[in-house]
């Protein structure tokens, strides 16, 4: 965790921002630029920032790392399945003009607004993971380093006789 | 000074900085500097992409480029010990001269190349105007690139997200099964140093 005031108070002012943001890019990016690749690292960021400010443990009990890994496989899982479900509806792997029988323009907008919705968990969920993972092995290599510090500072203590 | 004039002053400006920014990365022996300088250069070139017109692209450099992996690459500093410095720079002939003689290849392969954004080339009249004439009627989403992205080319799509899966396995599994090792003998190696720094 991180003592200084001021990062504290401006991460705190704009983490929400950040995710609002990611999630903006990811619902409006058939109007404007963005979709789910760029929300997924623009929110995985929000949660990368919470995490170097407040610290992994903190970061960990918000978005658990086994949710992590779960939206990891769902996302691409979602995506595919839109692909499983246009096929079941008679139509071409991934064409979403099957999804609405009525409209098939209004079929491709719900098959876009659903891809890019897994494309963004998948992304997200990979980034998190690989921060996690590196920012966890730094954690233990401190750790360990820290409780071999503590047996030097037993071992002078104690004393040689040499 | 007309509108494209100004547009290649800042073409100029960018891409000059880029070059001093690549010169900083290969001089600079401090890793720490050669991430901060990496990230910049990122930020530069989501610049160029913007004027070049192409905005998703530009977003996805500043985030990923800029944001993500330069927190990923200080925590990989910060696990291989950040004093580490690069080896120092010394000059070979070889690699220089295949290095010289492939940048030569290059840029007289460059004279083939036609303008950036000229018409006629064959980016922009095989599959383009197909793209952007249908677009409003089949899929009518504004943002031409998404409809490309995820509607005409889902499945190439759907194999980047794969690979984004993959890559985010690959790391956890490497990362998660590996034993630490190394951390005791770092500590002594450092100590030596300094010892015989001093």
């Amino acid at each position: 965790m991180i003592e200084h005031l001021v990062p504290r108070i401006l991460a705190k002012l704009l983490i929400p921002f950040i995710l609002l943001f990611g999630l903006y890019v990811q619902f409006h990016g058939d109007f404007g630029p963005g979709g789910g690749f760029q929300a997924g690292v623009i929110f995985a960021a929000g949660i990368i920032l919470y995490a170097l400010i407040y610290g992994l443990d903190r970061a960990r009990r918000v978005v658990t790392p086994g949710l992590v890994s779960f939206l990891v496989a769902f996302g691409l899982l979602i995506y595919a399945g839109v692909g499983v479900a246009t096929l079941l509806l008679g139509a071409e792997f991934l064409n979403y003009s099957a999804l609405d029988s009525h409209d098939p323009v209004h079929g491709q907008h719900l098959g876009i607004l659903i891809i890019e919705f897994g494309v963004g968990v998948t992304v997200a969920a990979v980034m998190i993971t690989i921060f996690y993972q590196f920012a966890g092995r730094l954690q233990v290599t401190r750790e360990l380093e820290s409780d071999e510090a503590d047996d030097e500072d037993e071992e002078e203590m104690t004393g040689s006789p040499q | 000074m007309s509108v494209g004039e100004w547009e290649a002053l800042i073409n100029v400006v960018l891409l000059g900085l880029l070059l001093v920014v690549t010169f900083g990365i290969i001089r600079l022996r401090n890793l720490f500097g050669v991430v901060m300088l990496a990230g910049i250069y990122s930020l530069l070139m989501a610049m160029v992409f913007t004027l070049l017109d192409a905005v998703d692209v530009a977003f996805t450099e500043a985030a990923v480029g800029a944001g993500v992996s330069t927190i990923l690459s200080l925590g990989t500093l910060a696990l291989i010990d950040s004093r580490r410095e690069k080896i120092p720079f010394r000059f070979q002939f070889t690699p220089m001269l295949v290095a010289l003689v492939t940048g030569a290849v290059l840029l007289w392969g460059m004279q083939d190349m036609p303008d950036v954004g000229a018409a006629g080339t064959p980016t922009q009249v095989h599959v383009a105007p197909y793209y952007i004439e249908r677009t409003p009627v089949e899929i009518d989403v504004p943002n031409i690139v998404t409809a490309v992205l995820a509607s005409y080319r889902g499945f190439d799509t759907l194999g980047e997200v794969t690979v984004i899966f993959t890559a985010g396995i690959g790391v956890m599994m490497l990362l998660s099964s590996m034993p630490v090792i190394g951390a005791r003998r770092r500590r002594r190696r450092n100590g030596d140093d300094q010892g015989n720094d001093t």
